[in-house]
């Protein structure tokens, strides 16, 4: 009798109708952020596959007017991100070894934790003015090595992370069978633990590389920019991101074009990359 | 069992019979690595002490010149040579506002749709496409929002907040001015899309470890899923959530390339939020190799350094309440 009486009380009707509204924002919430991802791809596709061809891929920057690719800048983003994952990714695997194998728990681990956290998500634009600081006022010009200096400090944080979450999760039971048969320490780690946490260890190295393939801010006074095609990596060298940059912002139709094709590229290569980070990852688990 | 491990390694046969030799070669290998990743790990806090020293000393010229008037100097003049900083605080501020207050509820909201409305199946998909938004690059949205998003908001959003908000009084200086299309708001638009992937996924995260008898015990009083979520779900979760939000903050305050392309690059100070204005990371990406003279250059490396500072803090309260959630799950 409770029941029915309850299920007619004005109280009931009301926390009935705020439920359904509630409820009916978060569904509502959930397709506003889905739209954007639609929206913003599809955009994306429609403008950058009208201007893809196969000059993208094998000619200079064109001057305002004339026709021409993306190809130095490519070249450019591909040996920068290449110097910068040589530097940055066995700098923060050992760091991370140091702080899951050695001292997981002592202070030092605890600290360069807290301050690698921070880094991770420190604003990008920052870290080229450090850059700047110490490599281009020093040497007095612009050059693709602090640029891929630059990006190397972005990927750093990304490989401690990833490398100590991954070595954590790797059991002790094998820690212990590898030093029962003897085995030093560091062979423990090379041999043993390495190996158990590779799949991981290679996810964070893609997803650093994901998110240095768009990154903007560190290049734009390190590595700036370079119109014409160039191998020296004491010169300015030329990035997608920093020339897709510069050609949206421009008044010319042809520039904006090739900045959509541009940020097609590095979208496609960027999403590419999370994917396989994310399949890798999903082996692991199942594995 | 030593002879084993080190197969594959050039050892003469002399030194494999002399197993004190090698024992002893093993044993340096091994402190060798630890130190070598000790060092590794060192390098990480020697890498945000030279962030810190070299924006302190590129920025001495100019704090040395304007003193702590800096942080409140309007006028930014290349020509006469004074800078001041408050604007484009001003900016960076009130954009990362606009964001938070639409990114922190339709983030929660999509955490709570994820964990207690969404069939199993459909979960992992929706979860890994709000994430996809948050590997999009900053410059993907910066070009989409100069081209797409700012036209869209001048032709027709703006005009219809100029009309609506137009007479009524305090509002009507927020919404001042005519549609620009870039500006303040369109910055603010930008940064909760942005950071709205970052606030989801940790809220979801932290509903998800909501342990499942707390829920099933409301549930059993008769509370609506609702009820359920702000009464259960929400208190306990709070201490991560506010960890989420702060992190997507830090993002939104340092966030540059997307912010340069639609903010309008004006340094001043404007009630309107449909006014172009500046934040400190889009005045150093515009202004820093366009710099001439050492107080110039100066003065943007300071604003970098206030940057530095307000997202350090921002983010370290982030991580203390992320530390304090872990260690509570952990007991």
């Amino acid at each position: 009798m409770v029941m029915i009486s309850g299920a007619s009380s004005p109280l009931y009707t009301k926390r009935r109708r705020r439920n359904v509204i509630t409820m009916g924002l978060s569904f509502a919430a959930t397709a506003f952020g889905l739209s954007w991802l639609v929206l913003i791809l599809g955009v994306l596709l429609w403008e950058g596959f009208s201007g893809l061809s196969l000059a993208v891929f094998t000619e200079m920057t064109p001057p305002p007017g004339a026709a021409g690719g993306l190809l130095n800048p490519i070249i450019g983003s591909l040996v920068m991100t290449a110097i910068a994952v040589a530097i940055g990714t066995p700098l923060g695997m050992l760091a991370g070894t140091y702080m899951a194998e050695y001292g997981r728990y002592d202070k030092l681990s605890t600290v360069v934790r807290f301050i690698n956290d921070i880094l991770l998500s420190a604003p990008s634009i920052v870290v080229g003015l450090f850059i700047y600081e110490i490599m281009v006022a020093r040497m007095g010009h612009f050059s693709g090595w602090a640029g891929a200096v630059s990006l190397a400090v972005i990927v750093v944080p990304v490989v401690v992370r990833t490398t100590e979450d991954m070595l954590i999760l790797v059991p002790d039971t094998l820690r212990e069978a590898a030093a029962s048969i003897g085995l030093p320490r560091a062979l423990m780690i090379t041999k043993v633990a390495y190996r158990a946490a590779r799949a991981g260890m290679i996810t964070g190295v893609l997803l650093a590389i994901a998110r240095i393939s768009g990154e903007t801010a560190p290049l734009l006074f390190t590595a700036l920019n370079n119109q014409f095609w160039s191998t020296d990596m004491n010169a300015p060298v030329a990035s997608l991101p920093v020339v897709i940059f510069q050609f949206a912002l421009s008044p010319y139709k042809d520039w904006q074009k090739l900045a959509w094709t541009g940020a097609l590229i590095i979208t496609l290569a960027v999403l590419a990359l999370s994917i396989i980070a994310r399949i890798l990852a999903a082996q692991r688990k199942s594995s | 069992m030593v002879d084993v491990a080190l197969q594959g390694r050039t050892i003469s046969v002399a030194e494999q019979v002399d197993r004190a030799k090698v024992l002893q070669r093993l044993r340096l290998g091994d402190a060798g690595f630890r130190h070598l990743t000790r060092a590794a790990a060192v390098t990480v806090l020697i890498i945000l002490g030279g962030i810190i020293f070299s924006l302190v000393y590129g920025s001495l010229p100019a704090l040395r010149t304007f003193g702590v008037g800096f942080l409140f100097e309007e006028s930014w003049n290349p020509v006469t040579e004074k800078f001041g900083a408050i604007a484009p605080i001003y900016g960076t501020v009130v954009t990362s506002i606009i964001a938070m207050l639409i990114a922190v509820p339709v983030g929660l909201f999509i955490a709570l749709f994820l964990t207690e409305l969404c069939p199993m199946w459909l979960r992992r998909p929706i979860g890994i496409a709000i994430e996809l938004l948050a590997g999009i690059p900053s410059i993907i949205y910066g070009i989409w929002g100069l081209f797409v998003f700012a036209p869209f908001l001048q032709q027709y959003v703006q005009p219809f907040l100029i009309t609506v908000f137009g007479h009524v009084p305090v509002l009507s200086t927020l919404f001042e001015g005519p549609p620009y299309g870039i500006g303040i708001l369109t910055a603010g638009l930008i940064l909760a899309i942005m950071v709205l992937p970052f606030i989801t996924s940790i809220s979801r995260d932290v509903f998800e470890a909501v342990p499942p008898v707390l829920k099933e015990a409301a549930y059993g009083l008769g509370s609506t899923t609702w009820e359920v979520a702000r009464y259960v779900v929400l208190p306990y979760a709070r201490v991560g959530v506010i960890g989420g939000v702060m992190l997507g903050l830090g993002r939104a305050l340092g966030e540059t390339m997307a912010v340069t392309f639609v903010i309008g690059n004006a340094q001043r100070i404007s009630g309107s939020i449909l006014a172009p204005g500046t934040t400190i990371a889009s005045t150093i990406a515009n202004e820093f190799t366009e710099a001439v003279g050492d107080l110039y250059t100066s003065s943007l490396i300071a604003l970098g350094l206030i940057l530095f500072v307000i997202t350090f803090i921002v983010l370290a309260f982030a991580r203390l309440m992320l530390m304090r959630l872990n260690a509570r799950v952990g007991v």
